[in-house]
């Protein structure tokens, strides 16, 4: 059985975890950069993982082209424009402010306006609200409430 | 035998459920008492029998009875028991008889804590639960049928996902489903007032203990979660904005903005029509959940069963109860007339802020998870929304909550001042600002994110307690008796402030180590020194693994030894990575073993995350908060005094 186990587990690939060793650059300062630009990169055939996190093949590729861009001496602009090219706009995990996605980021801020507004119109109408004068109860639901209310 | 028996039963629920969302319904309409009263026992009996179905199939799973289809794609004889027992929900048909069980659950207790409700509402809250409970059952019956059988049973199972035979993922997905479910109940409850008409401070005063009992279990759900990714994963991530985590996200945000704007109704008959519409989107929210989940639509790590015709069932579901409910609500809002009267800096101010930050949040995740769909279908562009908008979009959401919140929460109904609502928080202010500059001088580097969160969480927790202190009238015999309900919202508050210090703790000040590790050889990382002792293979239940062990040091003596691991399941032919973590309440040492490289060493990851568990435990804390909120005596108190009363006393009209 353990021959048997031992075989099954060598016809499956060994994952490879994350960043490797032997990827990172001597220069801390690029490979500070390779990093932080990584966060933003998204490894395509992953499901939402950036490709400093992903353990696929292909997120390896790419942390390896963004450092290759780097050390030829690209600015990080440059890099991402390079990946945007190549892949397009999916491998951005911040989608740009451009174009139709400017709706998404102003929704938040606008959404943000528009229910404060509503609601500052609300509570200035509950200042100047008179108080009803009855409220409408019968005799027993009063009572009742007053018992789920009773502390 | 016993696989056609839970099917059996399953289908009587379904009958039992289509009864009880149409006769008690038709007798609160007329006013026909034993109509009415035919709601309780049905929903025990769908309860009991859909228990029973569950328990069937947990049997076929227990026993690795792989006459059964489902046993076979997600067992194996060899897996621990545990896990042959969350296997039942590992999968999508089992997973949704979970759903459908806790759903039955819900229905049941609204029977067994329900005695104070007026019987022909109580009738009509059983009748909508019921017919969310049909969709579902009839969801499983015609579209997913777990108990489906094997022609030919295969010798053994194909395992499940190793990923999820994990003690965190076990218990994460039936937490979270209580929570999803438990909405059903504020859904319920506000489809039958808008029925009935009526909104009042009684109705608020039901509805609170089901929708904070929801929030609690969405808390603890979530933060299972969250720890499990942080564990098993292999770099420490906490939370990814994945669609499915964004799923059961925006339910806990509206949740947690039900509960608050369900006190303004309780206490000040206010915001009514706003909450009843909460309500609505809450359990909405969970549907919507539940779609993105199991559609496939939008791809994510969780995602079982991508599969178009379930989709496109559960989205028939979710459209037909959300827009009922919101048609029914444009029609009766009009009723739902506001009776306080209150001043723009108040209470019930701060709490519409609180409803607003909330709800806009919420709004903000909803929109970031579904844009890379609707962009695609607008403009044909393939685009990905991940973790640097929402954390940049969401972020502010959060800071401007936790700055307000202490002042909200001292703040007098009706009508307050600020300055005197500040005034007991003097000395969580000034707590709080002088460690953001400690925090400031001391730490390395100089991210605005670290101090922020500590000042944040500072003027929560402080906030808190201040408030205790106020309420208590600065006397300490007195901060005992104070009612469950002022401890449970301190304590939630400060839980809040607990996980934000540890997200902006971890996020801020992590120190990280990527090398090739020789063994033997010591390196140092921050003020720790790792070596790694010696690298082995190791043979586990149903995997193979390879293990490390990794002694590590500080100032010379020994912290802990770790084993970190590389597993391999030869049956579901997956790998995983096991990262061994040195738990402390200051720091985490994490460590994860890679490949063997061509020199002889091995790649070693050594991350050493400050804070971490502060995450959880402020998760821990906020759901301890709720959970002394709902065994607060005044619900109680509630229950028993309709009990002792005569049961006619009250007729609904």
């Amino acid at each position: 059985m353990r021959a048997l186990l031992l075989s099954a587990a060598l016809l499956v690939a060994t994952p490879t975890v994350a960043v490797q060793p032997d990827e990172i650059l001597d220069d801390p300062a690029l490979e500070a950069r390779a990093r932080s630009l990584s966060e933003g990169l998204r490894c395509l055939v992953c499901r939402n993982e950036n490709i400093d996190e992903s353990n696929a093949d292909l997120a390896r590729d790419l942390r390896i082209l963004v450092r290759e861009r780097l050390v030829a001496g690209d600015s990080d602009e440059e890099v991402i424009q390079y990946l945007v090219d190549r892949y397009g706009e999916y491998v951005l995990l911040k989608p740009p402010a451009t174009g139709a996605n400017l709706v998404l980021w102003i929704a938040g801020p606008g959404m943000l306006l528009l229910a404060g507004g509503i609601a500052i119109f609300y509570l200035r109408s509950r200042r100047q609200a008179a108080e009803p004068e009855t409220d409408g109860l019968s005799e027993a639901e009063k009572k009742r409430l007053d018992e789920i209310l009773a502390d | 035998m016993l696989i056609e028996l839970g099917h059996f039963a399953l289908i009587l629920a379904f009958a039992v459920s289509l009864v009880q969302a149409t006769v008690p319904l038709v007798g609160a309409h007329k006013g026909w008492r034993p109509w009415m009263a035919v709601a309780d026992p049905a929903a025990n009996a769908q309860f009991l029998l859909t228990g029973f179905s569950f328990l069937a199939l947990t049997w076929a799973f227990v026993t690795s009875d792989f006459s059964v289809r489902l046993v076979v794609t997600n067992s194996h004889t060899l897996k621990p028991m545990i896990y042959k027992i969350s296997g039942v929900w590992g999968n999508h048909e089992g997973s949704m008889l979970l759903w459908v069980l806790i759903l039955t659950l819900f229905g049941a207790s609204a029977v067994w804590f329900g005695q104070n409700l007026p019987p022909r509402f109580k009738a009509r809250v059983l009748a909508v639960q019921s017919m969310i409970a049909a969709a579902f059952f009839g969801f499983i019956l015609f579209t997913s049928n777990p108990f489906l059988r094997m022609t030919v049973p295969p010798f053994d199972g194909q395992d499940l996902n190793p990923l999820l035979q994990d003690p965190g993922l076990a218990f994460h997905p039936p937490f979270l489903y209580l929570g999803y479910v438990g909405l059903s109940m504020a859904f319920s409850f506000a489809v039958a007032a808008l029925i009935e008409g009526r909104v009042d401070a009684a109705w608020a005063r039901w509805v609170r203990p089901w929708t904070l009992a929801a929030w609690v279990f969405l808390t603890i759900g979530i933060a299972l979660g969250s720890w499990w990714a942080y564990y098993e994963l292999g770099w420490g991530g906490f939370w990814f904005w994945d669609p499915v985590e964004n799923a059961s996200f925006m339910p806990w945000l509206i949740a947690a903005a039900l509960l608050h704007s369900a006190i303004v109704v309780e206490k000040r008959e206010a915001l009514k029509s706003w909450t009843i519409l909460l309500a609505i989107m809450a359990f909405g929210f969970s549907l919507i959940g539940a779609f993105i989940v199991r559609s496939g639509v939008l791809t994510s790590v969780h995602a079982f069963a991508n599969d178009p015709e379930r989709g496109t069932y559960i989205l028939g579901i979710t459209g037909v109860f959300v827009g009922g409910a919101l048609t029914l609500f444009t029609l009766r809002a009009n009723r739902m007339q506001a009776r306080g009267v209150f001043g723009l800096v108040s209470r019930e101010s701060a709490l519409v802020a609180n409803n607003v930050l909330l709800a806009v949040s919420c709004f903000v995740v909803f929109v970031g998870t579904v844009w890379p769909l609707v962009a695609e279908m607008l403009w044909d562009r393939k685009l990905s929304v991940g973790a640097p908008f929402f954390d940049a979009a969401f972020t502010p959401f959060m800071v401007a909550i936790a700055v307000i919140l202490p002042i909200g929460a001292v703040m007098p109904w009706k009508r307050g001042s600020i300055a005197r609502a500040v005034r007991p928080l003097r000395g969580a202010l000034v707590l709080a600002f002088a460690l953001l500059a400690l925090t400031w001088a001391v730490q390395t580097g100089n991210s605005a994110l670290g101090p922020i969160g500590v000042a944040l969480a500072t003027w929560l927790v402080a906030g808190a307690a201040a408030e205790l202190w106020l309420r208590a009238g600065h006397r300490w015999p007195r901060l005992w008796r104070l009612p469950r309900a002022d401890w449970g919202k301190a304590v939630a508050h400060a839980g809040l402030g607990i996980t934000i210090f540890g997200v902006s703790a971890l996020t801020a000040w992590e120190a990280e180590d990527i090398r090739v590790a020789q063994i033997g050889e010591p390196y140092d990382v921050g003020a720790y020194t790792i070596r790694l002792d010696s690298v082995d293979r190791v043979e586990g239940p149903n995997y193979l693994s390879t293990m490390a062990t990794i002694t590590v040091l500080r100032d010379g003596s020994e912290v802990s030894v770790l084993r970190p691991e590389k597993r391999v399941y030869p049956v579901a032919g997956m790998p995983t990575t096991e990262a061994a973590i040195d738990n402390g309440i200051t720091r985490d040492v994490y460590l994860v073993i890679g490949d063997r490289q061509d020199n002889g060493g091995w790649a070693v990851r050594t991350y050493i995350k400050p804070f971490a568990n502060w995450i959880w435990l402020g998760c821990i804390v906020m759901s301890l908060g709720g959970v002394l909120s709902l065994t607060d005596r005044r619900y109680r108190v509630a229950a028993g005094a309709r009990r002792a009363a005569p049961p006619m006393a009250t007729p609904a009209e």
